[in-house]
């Protein structure tokens, strides 16, 4: 579903990405571990060309999306993503936070947008939160209606930017809830994150990232139990 | 009260021109950024009585010697105009700081549901750009409000030169130009009290 060849992502002199390609199939829960700086949230980025690859490949359901033609609006209504700062509208209710880009982007009817909304509220378990602006929710919270208003544009693949490296540990779980449903729907998703627990009961592949490429993949199983590398070895006893 | 009217109409334009040229400054096309770069630093960086003068004078002056014909501008006219003009410059740099003070996830999360940029910019990012501006923009009226009285030079009958042709029948420079002055302060109070309650007021959804 998503094909990534041979990417490479210079910042100035920085190179942050040398050489990623990776398959992603339909309803695969891909889990991208590794230390800071390696590279996994640029990669994500590219993956929806909020950051556009210096060279290399994506290709989304057989459209190469990182040719000049095509159209970059079109392919992030397709991307749900979910930032680490949850990036919810300050000036909107949470329900006009959910409904806005579809009314705006989708070309949906405010009644039908609403009730979209209201669904995936419900979903997050914030139905009760509707009117209210994000000032008045909690970080985990936020990121619940976060990901109700990536949802809403029904996309083909998700993408999360540790999404709960922001929260307050007790507001973790509630966010992890809502993927782990997400993931059990049959969601595409690719999720950068810290949370091995996730990445271990909910991922059905992990990849290990350092210093721009990937070291190693595979089941969690082989990667948090019989690591082949030794960087991988070292970052996860460092972690575990 | 000409003071006001003027003031009130050059702060309304100069927020129209201000909001074009600022978002022009930040736009990636050369084409649209130089000229907005040229207009506000020449407004800014020349004295608004010389362009007071330069408009009133100047441009009539330049007209009659290219037609022959002779052009008298209206000083109110004039007055305004040359006031939105230069607000405009001003007002283009709050809105500019105004747009860039807002967190870049948001043009990023906007992006990110399909949003065009045109879209993002109207839905997400200037609404909570112009909330921000309102104590900049306030002081902006204020200044405004006192340069209108550089508009005496060329005649046009607002606080100051009502105060002036009053001098010149009773000869009191003292009492009328304390009285001139006390009229322009209880004006800047009255903005700044309702500048003051309009951030107050649209500050309620805003905490984040």
């Amino acid at each position: 579903m998503i094909e990534v060849k041979d990417l490479y992502k210079r910042f100035g002199e920085l190179e942050v990405l040398k050489g990623i390609s990776v398959d992603i199939k339909e309803s695969e829960v891909v889990c991208v571990i590794g230390p800071s700086g390696s590279g996994k949230s640029t990669f994500l980025r590219c993956l929806n060309l909020l950051e556009m690859p210096t060279s290399g490949d994506i290709i989304i359901d057989g459209e190469k999306v990182t040719d000049k033609g095509t159209n970059i609006n079109k392919i992030r209504e397709e991307a749900g993503m979910v930032f680490q700062h949850f990036n919810l509208f300050p000036h909107k209710t949470t329900l006009q936070n959910v409904a806005l880009a579809p009314i705006k982007v989708r070309k949906l009817t405010n009644e039908e947008a609403e009730k979209r909304a209201h669904d995936l509220l419900k979903k997050v378990g914030l139905e009760d939160k509707a009117n209210v602006y994000p000032s008045a929710l909690s970080g985990g919270q936020k990121q619940r209606v976060a990901i109700a208003r990536a949802l809403a544009m029904h996309p083909k693949v998700m993408l999360f930017d540790e999404p709960t490296s922001a929260l307050d540990p007790e507001m973790v779980g509630d966010v992890l809830d809502v993927m782990k449903d997400l993931a059990q729907a049959g969601m595409t998703m690719v999720v950068v994150t810290h949370e091995m627990g996730f990445a271990r009961e909910v991922g059905d592949r992990v990849l290990f990232m350092d210093d721009g490429v990937i070291v190693e993949q595979g089941t969690p199983e082989d990667i948090f139990s019989n690591a082949k590398h030794e960087r991988t070895r070292s970052f996860l006893s460092k972690i575990l | 009260m000409i003071t006001i009217e003027i003031t009130s109409f050059s702060l309304f334009f100069g927020l129209i021109l201000g909001t074009i040229s600022g978002l022009g400054k930040l736009s990636r096309k050369t084409i649209f950024r130089y000229p907005c770069i040229v207009y506000i630093d020449f407004i800014r960086g020349t004295p608004l009585l010389v362009q007071i003068l330069l408009f009133y004078y100047g441009i009539p002056g330049l007209y009659s010697n290219a037609t022959g014909n002779s052009l008298q501008i209206d000083p109110i006219l004039a007055g305004i105009i040359v006031c939105s003009i230069n607000s405009g410059a001003y007002i283009a740099e709050i809105v500019r700081g105004g747009i860039q003070s807002i967190d870049k996830g948001q043009m990023e999360a906007a992006r990110s549901l399909g949003m065009n940029e045109r879209l993002a910019m109207r839905e997400i990012i200037l609404p909570q750009a112009f909330r921000r501006i309102i104590p900049p923009l306030g002081n902006e009226f204020i200044a405004l409000l006192k340069d209108s009285s550089l508009l005496a030079v060329i005649g046009v009958h607002e606080l100051l030169k009502s105060g002036q042709l009053y001098i010149s029948r009773t000869f009191a420079a003292f009492p009328v130009y304390i009285a001139v002055a006390l009229m322009y302060l209880v004006l800047t109070i009255v903005i700044s009290r309702i500048v003051a309650y309009s951030e107050r007021r649209l500050g309620v959804s805003d905490r984040s």
